[in-house]
This record gives structure tokens, C-alpha cells and sequence, in this order.
């Protein structure tokens, strides 16, 4: 494959608290130790789900797939991809401790920094955050995000206040300073129900659920003129889907156009905003072959989406599918990489 | 047209128009105290000290008074919605209603309160009986249940059920759980042996915070937001079996759009082929279920940049039949009947839009 491949989600996978002690301050690493604190409760991504890790990936040594660089490593030769982001799901925004959550966040950034990127120079890092505290959010953003192969800042997708609220604002200051993307990653333990509507009884239901929670973040981004604010600022939905997006693009504009008295500092059509402004990651395609023809015409901009293989998460059985076919040229050869190569700024 | 020929009641000076019919028009008191005469005596003594007890919700300052038109106010100086001869007038002789839904969205599902939540909602349904339904033939009514208590719900379901004025059980977007949990199965039960839809209209309050992601700062979200919850309802309904555990429910979504189910019945048909072991209770794929089961109304209409587009969109989404015209008449996003559908739905699709579906749907004879 001659393109130049970007794969924008790859999951590095804690797999036990243990591998991030070493990353933790004395005082933390003595809690781990005392206390026999195991992190956080996943209640997003159970470890079990065929969804988290895709049966065909599942390690017959027990091992789990995506928590060692080498893993990853395979993938990307795979691809032939010149660059894999690294994102890291853990839920330390379910510790409500904030300064647990703080230690545990820097300990898995250093832990990505320290023991992933030097393994393949292909790596690039996403920084974890201890959202529930924006300030701590920011600071671990100064602390690391001009750090030349840091390319984002990931926020889990569900929150305990949209993400436009204003008590965010320092977050998305930092990633300006820093001059990193804003990633918004499928999950998230706020502790508030994955609804707006109270609490489903079954996994399936928070797994189909979750792009309507991008949708809130991205309505609450753009009602707040977030991207005002931030003029620089790059927003990639990690994990979301896209079939979703024309339909809610049309409500956007159009209830824009009904009630823009209420937000004034919103001097564009939503749909404007999101074709400069927002990026997908391709997978999952949550769209049947036959309608990919019509939802990529229906999307605001033709560079919307970026190849990923979000490994291991189950997105597609054969690898075919990963980047298929019926998406025509030369859209295809601007997702295999091209797209994802300007928004992160990629050299 | 002019304005006198519309006013004109008597049917012969009327413009030969087809007759539609309206799923969702909001009626109210012109004042609270309206509803006094129709609480008990004990209600009416608690809700002059309390008021109405209920989750705050998010509370926004609006884009306009009473969320209406603001040539909706009655001169008589009650609420929009208020006045029948205003109704009439602006809306029932205007525009050639043949049937007009009554959706009053008067909270009595949301109060705390769950005996007075009943009682409220009794008294909803009897002023609608002596002041809507009684003086004007033309008006249908949905049954106003204390929903999050099913068997006080059931109860009022029962009493309503054979008064087939009642074409409907009126329930919110918003709810204490999502709406296909255990706790509110009696009142499908009941509205199925009724032979009468579950309607689930825009808004309610349950008490948690209004999205996913918390609670929002602008109307503007609640307003455009409120299909994320509708995903929700539909998708709890779904993969809770309800339509499997009641074979002849049938659920309208009202005042959500109805664009976004497209890409829905994707991903839910997607999910439950990978997470099927979690649900054998669904038996079938959910895009089939809904394509049967599920109507939704039009207002506000969907307006993509190109009208095409929703002519395509209706092609694909293959549910013609299930689609019900709503004006949302006295709301400040009323929906025109010769305006709101682009002339790109034509012909028959425009037809059964009007009317045809909603007649079948409710038993219009």
C-alpha cells in the first residue's frame, strides 16, 4: 500500500493498576499498596464486552490485547500506517477522589510517554484527564501537552455538564496554549446516567446510546461559541459514528436559524462550524454498504473523516472493511490519512 | 383566501380543501385556577398552598411568551391554547381539521406527588371531556396519566379507555427511568387492551439531569436536543422487548423529528447483532420492529438543505405509512399545513401524511 496511512484510534490498554505504580509519586503508590486500590470501575468498556476487545482479537494467553506497545506495533504494520494515536480509555473520570484522579491521570501519561512512545516512533500520544476537576485537567495539559509527540486531549464523551459549560473553559485554553486537538472518546464515568432519561438496564443500550451523547457535546460546544472562543480549536469524535451527522445537521441549522437571538455569539450555521472545525473517526461505520453513498453526500465537508482501526474494539470482521471499497476516490485516499494529517498538524 | 371566508363556520363557504388531520395540538387553561373546580376539594386546598410540586428540569427564559404565537393570545386574556373559539378559528376552521389530537401538556405525570399527580390528572381529563371534547366533535384527546406510578396510571387508562374520544396515552420525553423498564409495562398492558397508542411527547422533567452530558445552558439545546432523548426512549423500548412482550403496542413519537431514526434503526440493528446475548428477549432486528410498530409526527419538520433530500430520506427510511402531520398549534414553531411539507412530497405520500395514516392509526372512521 503506497498511501500514507494514519490510524487515528489504537487503544492502549491498562491492564492492571500495577503497571502504572511505577509512574505514581510515593504517597500513591503507598495507597495502591495499603489500601489494595485497584483503579477505577469500567462501567463503559467491560473488559469482557466481544465490543471492547473483538473476538478475533482475543488472546488465548489471557494477555490483554492493546496493553503492550507490541501489539499496537502489529497493527500499524498492518496498515503500513506512518502514525497510530494513542488512546487510553481508562476511567479515571470515575474516581471521584480529585486528587486520586489527578495521580492516576499524570500516572497514565507518563506510563504512555515513558514506556510507549520510545517503543515505536510511529506512536503518537492523547493525554487523559482528570475532567471531574478542570483546573487539574488544564495543569496536567501544561504539564504535558507541548510535548512534541502529544497530539490531543481526550475527554470521555460523557460528562457530569456538557462540555461548552463554562467550567470547562480552562480546559480548552490549555489545549490552545498547548496547541493540541480536543479528542472526545466513546464512554465516560460521570456518575450521572448515560441518558437523559435515567438509567437503562443493559450494556446494549449505553453502546447504541453513545452518539447521542456526542450530538449533546457537539450542541453544547457550538450553542456556548466554544469555537469562538478558541479559534484554533480542533475537535475529533472519537468513536461516535457518522450516520447520525446529516440528520443532526439539519436540526442544527434550522433551529439555529429559529432561536440565534438566544446565542447571538454564534455567527454561523452549526453546519459551517463542524465542516471547518470537527473531525470523525471512521470507525465504527455505523452505516449499512448500502447507504454509505448517500450519508457521505449528505455529510457538511468532503474531509471529515479519518481511518482508524480503534484496535481492538470490534468495528469489522474482515480487514476490508476497515477502509471499504464503496467509499469512491479520491475521498478514500484523503481518509486513509491526509485528513487526519492536517488536523493533528502532523509533519 | 381572506380572512373572512376563513372565519366562515358554515362548511359551504369554506375553500374546497382536503381535510387533514392534526396530531398534536396543545390545549390549556386559561389560567391554573381553571382546573380547581374539576380537583377534589382536599387537591384544591393543597394546591393553593404548594402549587405544583415537580423536578425543576432546566428552566430556561424563552424566545417567546407561553413558548406560542404571538397571534395566539385569546382577546378574552387567558393562555394561548385556552380559548376553543380562537381554535377554531386559527386553526380547526383554517385549516380544514378534520381530526385534531389534544396533547395537554399539563405535568400531572411529573409531580412528586403521586396520589395528587392521579388526581390532577383525573381532573385533566374530565375538563377536557366538559370543555374540548363535548363542544367541538372535530377534537380527539390523549389520556393524561400520573405515569411514573403505572398502576394509578392504569387506573385512569381504565377509566378513559371506553370513551373513545380518547385516542391515546399521553406519556414525556423525559422520564424517571427510560420508558422500557419493568415499572411501566402495566400501563402498555392496559393501553394495549384499550387498543389506544402510547404517545410520548417532547419534554417531562424525571429528575436527573436532561442529557447524558448534564444539564445544558441554552433553550436552544433543550430544544434541538430533545431527539437525543427520544433516541433513548425508542432505544430502551427496543431492547427491553416491550414490543416483543406486547405484540400489539403501538408507540407514537411526538414533536422529536424523525430524521435521526433513519441512522438509528442502523445502529441499533448493528448493537444487537453484536450484544444479541444480552437480549434474547429481542427476537427480531430492531429496524423491522419500529418500521411496524412505531409512528412519529412531523412537526417541527425536518429541513434539510435541499427539500430532495427528504423526499430521499422518506425513501429510505420506508415508513410512509407511519408518518402523522402536526401542526403543534398554539407553539411559536407551528408547522403550516400548506407550508411545512415541501412539495417534493407529493401525490399520495402527501396524502397519507395529511390524514390517511393517522386515520388508520387511530380508528378515524
Amino acid at each position: 500500500m503506497v498511501r500514507r496511512v494514519i490510524d487515528c484510534v489504537v487503544h492502549a490498554e491498562v491492564a492492571s493498576v500495577e503497571q502504572l505504580v511505577p509512574h505514581m509519586p510515593p504517597h500513591w503508590q503507598a495507597v495502591v499498596s495499603e489500601t489494595g486500590f485497584r483503579g477505577p470501575y469500567v462501567a463503559t468498556q467491560p473488559a469482557g464486552a466481544p465490543t471492547v476487545c473483538a473476538p478475533r482479537f482475543a488472546r488465548p494467553d489471557g494477555v490483554i490485547e492493546g496493553s503492550e506497545p507490541g501489539h499496537i506495533t502489529r497493527v500499524l504494520d498492518r496498515w503500513s500506517a506512518d502514525v497510530g494515536i494513542l488512546c487510553c480509555d481508562y476511567a479515571v473520570d470515575g474516581i471521584r477522589n480529585p486528587d486520586a484522579a489527578a495521580a492516576l491521570a499524570s500516572a497514565v501519561n507518563d506510563w504512555v510517554v515513558e514506556t510507549w512512545l520510545p517503543a515505536d516512533e510511529r506512536f503518537r500520544a492523547s493525554l487523559v484527564l482528570p475532567i471531574a476537576q478542570p483546573e487539574a485537567a488544564a495543569a496536567e495539559i501544561d504539564r504535558l501537552g507541548r510535548h512534541p509527540r502529544v497530539v490531543q486531549a481526550l475527554l470521555p464523551v460523557r460528562s457530569a455538564a456538557p462540555y461548552g459549560d463554562r467550567r470547562y473553559l480552562p480546559v480548552f485554553a490549555a489545549a490552545d496554549r498547548a496547541g493540541i486537538a480536543v479528542g472526545l472518546r466513546f464512554g465516560g464515568n460521570p456518575g450521572n446516567p448515560p441518558t437523559g432519561t435515567g438509567w437503562p438496564s443493559y450494556f446494549a443500550e449505553e453502546h447504541a446510546g453513545m452518539p447521542a451523547v456526542f450530538q449533546t457535546q457537539l450542541l453544547s460546544l457550538i450553542a456556548e461559541g466554544v469555537f469562538e472562543r478558541f479559534a484554533e480549536l480542533r475537535l475529533a469524535l472519537l468513536g461516535s459514528g457518522f450516520g447520525w451527522l446529516p440528520a443532526f445537521v439539519w436540526r442544527l441549522d434550522k433551529e439555529w436559524r429559529g432561536m440565534r437571538r438566544e446565542i447571538p455569539w454564534v455567527r454561523r450555521a452549526p453546519s459551517a462550524t463542524i465542516a471547518d472545525r470537527v473531525r470523525i473517526a471512521l470507525q465504527p461505520i455505523d452505516v449499512p454498504a448500502t447507504e454509505l453513498g448517500a450519508v457521505l453526500d449528505e455529510l457538511p465537508v468532503d474531509d471529515l473523516l479519518m481511518f482508524c482501526t480503534d484496535h481492538p474494539r470490534w468495528q469489522f470482521d474482515a480487514d476490508d472493511d476497515a477502509l471499504p471499497a464503496a467509499i469512491p476516490e479520491p475521498v478514500r485516499a484523503r481518509i486513509a490519512g491526509p485528513v487526519a494529517r492536517d488536523f493533528y498538524r502532523l509533519s | 383566501m381572506t380572512v373572512d371566508a376563513a372565519r366562515d363556520p358554515s362548511p359551504a363557504a369554506r375553500p374546497a380543501r382536503p381535510a387533514i388531520v392534526d396530531a398534536d395540538i396543545h390545549n390549556t387553561w386559561p389560567e391554573p385556577a381553571a382546573l380547581d373546580s374539576y380537583l377534589p376539594e382536599r387537591w384544591r386546598r393543597l394546591r393553593a398552598r404548594l402549587g405544583e410540586r415537580l423536578h425543576p428540569g432546566a428552566q430556561y427564559p424563552r424566545l417567546n411568551p407561553a413558548a406560542a404565537r404571538t397571534d395566539a393570545w385569546p382577546p378574552d386574556g387567558g393562555l394561548p391554547g385556552s380559548n376553543l373559539d380562537l381554535m377554531r378559528d386559527q386553526l380547526l376552521d383554517r385549516w380544514s381539521i378534520e381530526h385534531g389530537i389534544l396533547n395537554p401538556l399539563l405535568e400531572a405525570g411529573e409531580l412528586l406527588n403521586l396520589e395528587y399527580g392521579a388526581a390532577f390528572a383525573r381532573a385533566v381529563n374530565d375538563w377536557q371531556v366538559a370543555e374540548w371534547l363535548e363542544p367541538e366533535p372535530r377534537l380527539r384527546a390523549s389520556i393524561t396519566v400520573p405515569y411514573e406510578d403505572a398502576p394509578l396510571a392504569v387506573a385512569e387508562i381504565e377509566r378513559r379507555g371506553g370513551d373513545r374520544r380518547f385516542v391515546q396515552v399521553l406519556l414525556a420525553s423525559r422520564t424517571l427511568e427510560p420508558l422500557g423498564r419493568r415499572r411501566y409495562w402495566p400501563m402498555y398492558a392496559a393501553a394495549e387492551a384499550a387498543d389506544l397508542p402510547i404517545g410520548i411527547h417532547f419534554g417531562g422533567a424525571g429528575g436527573f439531569p436532561t442529557t447524558a452530558a448534564g444539564l445544558p445552558s441554552f433553550y436552544f439545546e433543550e430544544h434541538a436536543g430533545m431527539a437525543t432523548v427520544f433516541q433513548d426512549q425508542l432505544t430502551s423500548l427496543v431492547f427491553e422487548g416491550v414490543f416483543e412482550r406486547f405484540p400489539r403496542l403501538r408507540v407514537v413519537l411526538i414533536e422529536g423529528g424523525f430524521a435521526w431514526l433513519l441512522p438509528l434503526m442502523w445502529r441499533l440493528d448493528r448493537t444487537w447483532g453484536m450484544l444479541r446475548e444480552e437480549l434474547p428477549h429481542v427476537t427480531r432486528p430492531p429496524s423491522d420492529t419500529i418500521r411496524e410498530r412505531v409512528f412519529l409526527t412531523t412537526q417541527p419538520i425536518e429541513e434539510p438543505p435541499q427539500p430532495q433530500l427528504l423526499a430521499r430520506l422518506l425513501d429510505r427510511m420506508d415508513m410512509d405509512a407511519h408518518l402523522l402531520f402536526a401542526t403543534d398549534y398554539p407553539h411559536w414553531d407551528f408547522d403550516a399545513p400548506d407550508r411545512a411539507l415541501p412539495g417534493v412530497l407529493g401525490g399520495a405520500r402527501r396524502d397519507r401524511l395529511l390524514r390517511g395514516n393517522a386515520r388508520a392509526l387511530y380508528r378515524f372512521g
